[in-house]
């Protein structure tokens, strides 16, 4: 008696997506509580980043339900979906920083658009901030090629940020870094989460990250949800479909 | 007695594909006018790429107008010479210059520059996953990235165009005084005394559709581009080898309406 059940704010259910005859996701299955961070683990080509595509709305499912914040994501006309999309935050692989712009533009561009009526103080004060918490203020009016991969990854992070969505998807966050960037990029989710308490889902295979980061490890196999729990629990598993990852 | 027809299954497939290709271009064309019309409006981008494709572009346009204007004078004039019609050169210019070839040769021109720009510049955004990321953010990368390209190629090719036609004419003024001597002002009285509101209109007209076209084929080509690098140098070539031959397509379009609205 006395326990408080924790929201859940992404409940996915039956999940299918395939491209023509190769189905990719096949009936996945995945619940994330509020404040938490569930990694999805699994090999190249699992369909881990099909997952989250599905989850923002970029790609479609062919069947099954995707439930952000008790609103049916597959089910959603465009205007809903931008609407949606304010609340969650995506963390591309590929950092996809606009190149024709500078650091302060990349951070001002989903601020404008989103809140038409901001002042443009308060819109600097925005970018320096969330700047500020990736500790890159002096890369505000550089060009994204002139900064490092980690430094990359770090604006992205802050141009994810900046919306203050709840939720965040990170297609693995930590891949092509080197080992001492992908710490401090491990360090910096888990401060902004803790500092804006967003929920995530992280795709990785970097092991490390997973230890890291997560609460709950889920392992995405022949595109199904093959198994879930700690990363203890599934260090501790004999099962070589789950000891593959962590030899 | 029945003749069997063999008709090979790759021309079938070839002509499925084209049926398709034509059909999303429809599509993607039927958006700007559904999506990219509506407010709000991209101004300051709008205005960033006008400044791109038309100020940008005038240098090219000039240096090519001008050769275009004195090369045509110089392989005009032996010809009217033996018909011992010289004096008509900068009439026949005139009309040559501001009814087909002005309008063409600019648009072909600009096919080349801004086409495959606009389709390297748009598949190398979808390549590296720009334009999803804009879709995440809640902005519409329709609306930003095409509506204004669109918007501004087809604002900006008739203004070149005109321009265009001017430096060509002078191209054309100094082709005359090469072996000749004619003013300034008895060549362009020549060449405006010849022309008529019926040639310059349509003229201008079928511009308005050839800008809208490069940019249609530029922003399809480069949002439908396929992952990379090689995806969007194809995404590039075609755009321009696309928006050519619907320039031409146009045109011929262009000169029948005019000819049925008793324009020629």
């Amino acid at each position: 008696m006395g326990t408080t059940e924790v929201e859940s704010v992404i409940v996915i259910k039956d999940l299918v997506k395939g491209f023509g005859d190769k189905i990719i996701l096949d009936g996945f299955n995945l619940t994330v509580k509020k404040g938490s961070n569930v990694v999805v683990l699994g090999k190249s080509g699992s369909g881990k980043s099909v997952l989250i595509k599905c989850i923002i709305g970029l790609l479609q499912p062919d069947s099954g339900s995707i439930n952000v914040f008790k609103e049916n994501i597959p089910g959603m006309n465009e205007d809903e979906l931008d609407k949606a999309r304010s609340k969650i935050g995506f963390l591309f692989q590929s950092n996809a920083l606009y190149d024709s712009m500078t650091i302060r533009e990349n951070l001002e561009f989903p601020l404008l658009r989103h809140w038409v009526d901001i002042k443009k103080e308060e819109v600097n004060r925005l970018v320096k901030e969330a700047l500020e918490n990736v500790d890159l203020l002096h890369t505000l009016d550089m060009m994204p090629s002139e900064l490092s991969g980690g430094m990359l990854k770090r604006v992205a992070l802050a141009r994810t940020m900046i919306l203050r969505p709840e939720v965040i998807l990170y297609d693995e966050p930590t891949t092509g870094l080197d080992p001492v960037t992908a710490r401090e990029i491990e360090k910096l989710i888990l401060k902004l989460q803790k500092k804006n308490h967003t929920s995530s889902i992280i795709i990785s295979h970097d092991m490390n990250c997973v230890k890291n980061t997560a609460d709950l490890v889920v392992l995405l196999l022949e595109g199904k949800c093959y198994i879930e729990g700690t990363y203890e629990e599934l260090e501790q598993s004999s099962d070589q479909n789950i000891k593959q990852f962590f030899e | 007695m029945v003749i069997p027809i063999f008709i090979p299954m790759a021309l079938i497939v070839s002509f499925k594909k084209f049926l398709d290709e034509t059909g999303n271009i429809a599509r993607f064309t039927g958006r700007f006018f559904s999506v990219g019309m509506k407010p709000r409006y991209e101004n300051r981008e709008l205005l960033n790429q006008c400044y791109n494709i038309g100020y940008l572009s005038f240098p090219l346009v000039a240096l090519t107008a001008f050769i275009m204007g004195l090369v045509l004078t110089m392989q005009l004039r032996p010809s009217l010479v033996d018909y011992g019609v010289e004096s008509q050169l900068p009439v026949m210019v005139g009309l040559a210059i501001v009814r087909e070839i002005g309008p063409v040769i600019t648009a072909l021109i600009f096919a080349g520059k801004i086409g495959s720009s606009i389709g390297a510049e748009l598949g190398s955004m979808k390549v590296t996953e720009q334009i999803d990321a804009m879709t995440v953010s809640g902005i519409k990368p329709y609306k930003y990235l095409v509506a204004t390209r669109v918007m501004a190629t087809t604002l900006m090719l008739p203004l070149l165009t005109i321009l265009g036609d001017g430096i060509s004419l002078f191209g054309s003024y100094l082709g005359v005084n090469i072996r000749s001597v004619t003013s300034i002002d008895l060549f362009f009285l020549q060449v405006f005394k010849s022309l008529e509101f019926s040639d310059v209109l349509p003229s201008i007209i079928k511009t308005l559709f050839f800008g809208f076209a490069v940019g249609i084929v530029g922003c399809y080509k480069g949002f439908n581009s396929s992952k990379g690098t090689q995806g969007v140098g194809i995404s590039a070539n075609s755009a321009v080898v696309l928006s050519s031959v619907l320039i031409f397509i146009i045109d011929l379009l262009a000169v029948q309406i005019t000819e049925l609205l008793g324009l020629n």
